[in-house]
């Protein structure tokens, strides 16, 4: 188990160097594209939204509705980013995964290390937002300060099933697969923008599946102090299990890649 | 089988070693069709949710002048526009610079006796035949929907494909500058705002005056102009601004991209 840890935490730093020179890159779409929908969508449709009564948000203002469902989408965003096309790269095109496990860490390591550095840019990004948000006006309640929890939880639940997904692509075609069929629609139907109640039965029971909307669920009801503990509980089960499986799932998959 | 089919896809005869461009990404797509088709769904998904599932909070839409609208049918063009300009940049930046780059596509190709411009026209034409599919799709979509309301829809396709040209004609020039993968993030820079804000999701109206207007002079803006006077029957020669500012756009970025690409490549 310390092993474990202190293997993660070197595997982490190597990521923290990297990005030490790379985070410039990642200034537009992790920091300014989630303003960028607050800005058009809360306020700008917004504007629409409330004028038209907001019974059906539960009489919130649509800013307070859709902030704490954009703070879980950006979280999901970036790790379902940082899951796929680095991971394909260190283990096919320049292959760095093959050169740590040449030392003493192991295949597992790679990937605590990995889901380690993915938590620290969930956290880094959506604490900014955080901010931004409540500057806005667009928390509630105290408590939605709780929704960045909840972002880095939906995060690494999203990240790890993806990181051992990726390592069973020949090509990273796969990764358009998970965008166009995952993460958008998640992104969309996942009641960021509107009660997933309006959605046809169906569809509304697909995003009860999805991870995205537990988290958007739970880091809603926290911001507007409307929190049922039995539902919060199954929301943080459902997203622990995910991350639990996934990690378990891409550990299996790093060490067959790995270590054959 | 698909040589054949390559081979009659409707490319302009005018386009000359360009087509061999389009024959050799057609090739390349029948082993990746389930990533190409996916493309169609991105907006198709915008439009179920925001045209259906937010249109149920914004409830009757009044435009400013007064015209009620559902809000779907509003979105649906935009949607449009949006998505003729999102796979038109993909295919001429992403894609582009990792055959320039990483592929080096293009150096074998101009070893053969295909030239800088045949790349520039051929990468275009495909680019804007790809879309052209997105879009009629999509069009089928909107009248199922029915979020289609005059004849004159029938010109959305076209205006859809101009807008393409536009976009992919600007991206691949934009592309032969580009350094790095990080420069993208530039790419991301210009197509987000112009998504968001380009009257896709309200009317332009809603803005102060200074900010309205620097919306007007985007691109997507006047694609997103023309694909709802198309879908709304509410046309009128002032269309003609648009389409021509597009037509310029594409032209003018073609030019300057095959010009860098010989510059680039045949040093």
């Amino acid at each position: 188990m310390a092993v474990a840890v202190e293997n993660g935490r070197r595997m982490f730093d190597y990521w923290l160097t990297v990005y030490k020179r790379t985070w410039k890159g990642t200034l537009i779409t992790s920091f300014l594209l989630p303003l960028l929908y607050l800005a058009a969508m809360g306020i700008g449709l917004g504007s629409f939204v409330d004028s038209n009564g907001t019974g059906a948000l539960g009489g919130v203002s649509y800013l307070q509705f859709i902030a704490p469902g954009l703070l879980a989408s950006t979280a999901l965003q970036i790790a379902v980013g940082e899951a796929t096309y680095p991971v394909m790269s260190g283990l096919k095109w320049q292959k760095f995964f093959h050169s740590m496990i040449a030392t003493p860490l192991r295949a597992a390591d790679v990937v605590y290390g990995q889901l380690g550095f993915i938590a620290f840019r969930v956290l880094s990004s959506c604490t900014v937002f955080l901010v931004v948000i409540a500057l806005f006006g667009g928390l509630r309640s105290p408590l939605g300060v709780l929704g960045l929890p909840v972002a880095l939880l939906v995060g690494l639940a999203v990240a790890a099933p993806i990181a051992a997904y990726a390592t069973t692509l020949e090509n990273d075609s796969g990764f358009a697969i998970v965008f166009r069929f995952g993460v958008v629609p998640a992104f969309l139907f996942s009641g960021a923008f509107f009660p997933v109640s309006q959605l046809p039965d169906w569809i509304e029971w697909l995003a009860y599946v999805s991870p995205l909307w537990h988290a958007v669920d739970l880091s809603r009801n926290l911001s507007l102090g409307s929190v049922n503990p039995l539902l919060a509980l199954v929301n943080v089960v459902y997203l622990l299990a995910w991350f639990l499986v996934g990690t378990r799932l891409a550990v299996r998959g790093f060490t067959r890649k790995l270590v054959g | 089988m698909t040589t054949i089919a390559a081979r009659v896809v409707p490319v302009p005869v005018r386009l000359g070693g360009g087509r061999h461009m389009v024959e050799r990404n057609f090739m390349l797509y029948r082993r990746s069709w389930v990533v190409f088709l996916s493309g169609f769904f991105e907006p198709v998904f915008y439009l179920l949710s925001i045209g259906v599932g937010v249109a149920h909070l914004v409830g009757a839409f009044t435009l400013p002048d007064g015209t009620k609208i559902a809000y779907a049918a509003f979105v649906a063009p935009a949607m449009l526009a949006s998505s003729a300009m999102n796979g038109a940049i993909f295919d001429s930046t992403y894609n582009i610079f990792f055959r320039m780059k990483y592929a080096k596509l293009y150096d074998s190709i101009l070893a053969t006796p295909l030239r800088p411009w045949d790349v520039a026209t051929g990468e275009v034409t495909w680019a804007l035949l790809r879309g052209a599919i997105y879009s009629a799709m999509f069009v089928v979509v909107m009248l199922i929907m029915g979020l289609i309301s005059s004849w004159w829809a029938l010109l959305a396709l076209p205006a859809s494909v101009l807008i393409g040209f536009a976009f992919a004609g600007a991206g691949m020039a934009l592309t032969t500058f580009m350094r790095s993968w990080q420069d993208f993030e530039f790419v991301q820079l210009a197509i987000m705002p112009m998504f968001l804000f380009s009257a896709t999701f309200y009317p332009v109206e809603t803005y102060p005056v200074v900010i309205r207007q620097l919306v007007e002079i985007t691109p997507l803006y006047q694609g997103v102009v023309l694909e709802r006077a198309f879908s709304t029957g509410n046309v009128g020669w002032f269309l003609l601004v648009h389409a021509l500012y597009l037509a310029a756009m594409g032209t003018f970025g073609m030019y300057v991209a095959s010009r860098r690409l010989g510059k680039l490549l045949l040093k």
